[in-house]
């Protein structure tokens, strides 16, 4: 419980609109996009100016409370879910795009702006932001910026950390940090390599300077269909080996795209085992080169069926159906749980058998939804959340994936982050050493440990519980660690 | 190899003796001169690993730059970043911890931006990996890019993963005849437009762009932008990549202005070559460093002193609030000081 000495401090400093106390006002802010975590918080403050949030941070770290930042709270691995005891800082009325300059294609805006009000505002000058998390009509930037968030486009255009200029931020101490000023570099270490997907752990964002593309002239979608993922999984290194470089290259397995067909009728082949799209942009005459050539790919590798998208409504209709991938999933069974490990591509068949093998074991289904061109896996685990214990079931079979992914060389997060939901198996993916750095990256920024405790990065007492667990191939994780 | 430096490390981590990490030696003029027992780290190289389908190179930091590209242009791909070679010992390692990239940099990315995962060896000589093997991860913070550009203050690089990108099928390079203002402003309306550009450079009154593409999509561009074609553009961008051009050979101090892409004419003495559509600045002068890096500074960007006397510092100045929480993580990734201690900042 936060203490009355804190509360009293921050109603002092924020009018009664920005501070939310009441049970009732708070309860909105339990939960972000992970909604399988809940947690009332007991202090909600909604500061409206850059004076507020350093008066909040200074009450906070003279009174040893712990902060948890939120934004537009979207995120899907808990990393806005309220702490006990915290006060839940929520940067959403930092709405204002400040400045774009058509000319330096560049914007510069507050956090709490939506991502996909950036590519809005620059539209009239031809120019877009590049990353699309497919949350971003309701996404912030800011918190874009916290998770190093992805999209469909990756491959191409990149993450969040390839398209931020620069950041100001504000630590715990409350220094504030001017980390680049829209050149193409900035004296001294990369802070804003680390600033991006720090998750909340090392200090707040007050505004953000990104990178606009200008719009291609012309996209163009081609969907091929196969009876055996496998060798849609090839067909895809067969692309990329092949010097095309597509903006999106998606791939569903038979119970996606049978979902998605069923709820958008994006007119998929339901015959086929895997579906992949792959949309290749550019100049006129980049994607009329690179149409045919995919096409000749995709062919040769087997596929059963290739169409191209022969108008902008039909292009539309293809993406439709992935887009929806995940709300038709949903209509499938009462709850699903969306897994975010990556893998290297050419892995994929060898992981689809084992998830499928896992599916079968623990008696719950798997739709898979693949940014097939970055390797960013979405197996979607079905599961009823009023059936006793499958919750949990649905937990410890995305448990079981994401350390699948790292055993093939791969991650457990491509774009969700750590968050809460991913911290154990951090343990698994990293060393006792690494995680030990990790700690002493948070320490300079954040020495008392007040932001976002408990998330990111696991401690090492909590990798040794979880580590006695999952004892693998008979060696115990973390020998160098005492038991308790 | 590996545990060659390891054991060098932690003797140097016990008797707190300084060591100048090196491995081709072909940016030992870079950064602030330092002092110290040389560790060569040139034997750990190879590459590791190299999957054309899935556009990651992976590589030991001593394998030099040149079999790295060379490799990579047998199966139709490159260095999206494509570094400079200050001579044929270039090592990746070194290229990385210099976090330098060339003319393709503002169109296609970054050093720091192509790299997907490092192994390091901190100030304690712990074996650390970072990062990975894919193109998307967000597991930790992001360590990996933290050690590009930090001049092995931070770590010895041991290894790294990097995403490559397939060679444009074909190249053009155009020239026009035109001011210092007009070219700047010209490179970035270029730049908002979808134009298949690579490369710009303005020198001595002449603008010249690189495309890179499909063969019509190039043709297209030069249809749309006129200009005369340069039949020498290949060996013209190897010139300003590996500042092989004329321009760098005279005795004159050259600094490296890094700035907002638009920024005007900054009307310093000396000559200019500038790059990266205007974001890069290359100056002879002998102007004073404090004008040079005002001057920098107060269009948002900033100077690096590459050639000249170093006793007015080589690195821009940093505001007290960054230096501390660098000086932090210094004192984390190297408690005791013996990695490169000064090359960048005190």
């Amino acid at each position: 419980m936060i203490a009355n000495e804190t509360v009293r401090r921050l109603q002092a400093i924020l009018p009664p609109h920005c501070l939310l106390l009441a049970r009732e006002d708070v309860k909105p802010f339990e939960t972000d996009g992970l909604t399988a975590y809940r947690n009332t918080p007991d202090a909600v403050a909604l500061p409206e100016t850059e004076e507020q949030v350093r008066q909040v941070l200074a009450v906070c770290f003279d009174t040893g409370t712990p902060v948890v930042f939120r934004g537009a709270g979207t995120g899907l691995s808990g990393g806005a879910l309220p702490v006990d005891g915290a006060v839940l800082l929520a940067m959403t009325k930092f709405s204002r795009i400040l400045a774009v300059d058509p000319l330096a294609r560049t914007a510069r805006v507050q956090p709490g702006v939506r991502n996909l009000a950036i590519s809005e505002a620059a539209a009239a000058y031809g120019l877009y932001y590049a990353p699309d998390p497919s949350s971003q009509i309701a996404c912030s930037i800011g918190g874009n910026v916290a998770e190093n968030s992805g999209g469909v486009h990756c491959l191409k255009y990149g993450l969040t950390v390839h398209n931020v200029l620069a950041v100001r931020a504000l630590t715990i101490e409350g220094e504030e940090l001017v980390i680049g000023q829209g050149a193409l570099d900035a004296p001294g270490y990369d802070l804003l390599a680390l600033m991006t997907g720090s998750e909340g752990m090392l200090a707040v964002i007050l505004e953000i300077t990104v990178k606009l593309l200008p719009k291609p002239e012309r996209a163009q979608v081609i969907l091929a269909a196969f009876d055996e993922v496998a060798r849609g999984g090839a067909a895809v290194g067969a692309i990329i080996s092949g010097g095309v470089l597509p903006a999106g290259l998606e791939m569903m397995d038979k119970l996606a795209l049978e979902a998605a067909e069923a709820f958008v009728h994006a007119g998929y082949p339901l015959d086929a085992e895997a579906i992949l799209l792959v949309e290749v942009d550019g100049t006129q005459e980049e994607v009329s080169e690179d149409v045919m050539r995919v096409r000749d790919i995709l062919l040769a590798a087997g596929a059963t069926e290739v169409r191209t998208a022969k108008d902008e409504a039909e292009a539309k209709k293809f993406w439709a159906g992935r887009k929806a991938a995940f709300p038709a999933v949903g209509r499938l069974s009462p709850d699903y749980y969306c897994m975010d490990g990556t893998i290297p591509r050419k892995t994929l068949p060898a992981v689809l058998r084992r998830i499928a093998e896992l599916s079968q074991a623990y008696e719950l289904p798997v739709a898979n939804v693949f940014h097939a061109g970055d390797g960013n896996l979405h197996p979607l685990i079905l599961y009823d959340a009023n059936q006793p214990g499958a919750t949990a079931k649905a937990e410890r079979l995305g448990a079981d994936i994401l350390e699948l992914c790292v055993a093939h060389g791969g991650t457990i997060t491509g774009e969700h982050g750590v968050g809460l939901e991913k911290i154990d198996q951090m343990c698994v993916q990293f060393t006792a050493a690494e995680l030990q750095a990790f700690h002493g990256v948070k320490a300079c920024f954040d020495p008392a440990g007040l932001l976002n405790p408990g998330k990111a990065v696991p401690t090492l007492q909590r990798c040794a519980e979880y580590g006695a667990m999952h004892v693998q191939g008979g060696a115990l994780p973390f020998p160098e660690l005492p038991r308790f | 190899m590996m545990e060659i430096i390891q054991e060098r490390l932690k003797e140097a981590c016990a008797s707190g003796k300084p060591l100048v990490i090196r491995a081709g030696g072909s940016k030992d003029w870079y950064g602030e001169a330092i002092s110290g027992a040389v560790l060569d780290v040139s034997a750990h190289r190879g590459i590791v690993s190299y999957e054309p389908g899935e556009l990651v190179l992976t590589a030991k930091c001593g394998t030099p730059l040149a079999e790295i590209e060379a490799l990579l242009d047998a199966h139709g791909q490159m260095l999206g970043f494509e570094p400079p070679h200050f001579s044929p010992a270039s090592t990746l390692g070194g290229t990385l911890a210099c976090g330098f990239s060339g003319p393709r940099r503002p169109y296609a990315g970054s050093a720091r931006d192509f790299v997907l995962g490092m192994d390091i060896l901190d100030g304690g000589g712990r074996h650390l990996k970072f990062g990975g093997q894919v193109i998307k991860n967000v597991a930790g913070y992001d360590v990996s890019r933290l050690m590009v550009g930090a001049l092995g203050t931070l770590g010895v690089l041991l290894q790294a993963s990097l995403k490559v990108l397939p060679r444009p099928q074909a190249e053009l390079t155009l020239q026009f005849e035109c001011d210092e203002a007009e070219a700047i402003r010209r490179a970035n309306e270029w730049a908002g437009q979808p134009l298949p550009l690579s490369a710009t450079a303005w020198l001595s009154g002449l603008q010249s762009v690189r495309l890179a593409g499909a063969r019509s999509a190039v043709a297209a561009a030069h249809r749309k932008l006129g200009g005369e074609i340069n039949e020498h553009g290949e060996e013209f961008w190897t010139g300003v990549r590996n500042h092989g051009a004329a321009f760098f050979a005279d005795g004159a101090p050259l600094w490296r202005l890094s700035l907002p892409s638009a920024t005007p004419p900054l009307g310093l003495p000396g000559k200019q070559l500038i790059a990266w559509g205007g974001a890069e600045r290359w100056l002879k002068s002998d102007a004073a460093a404090a004008e040079i890096r005002a001057r920098a500074a107060a269009h948002g960007g900033h100077a690096t002193l590459y050639a000249g006397d170093k006793r007015g510092g080589v690195f821009h100045p940093l505001p007290e609030a960054l230096l501390k929480y660098q000086q932090r993580l210094k004192q984390q990734f190297d408690p005791r000081g013996i990695l490169n201690p000064g090359r960048m900042y005190p």
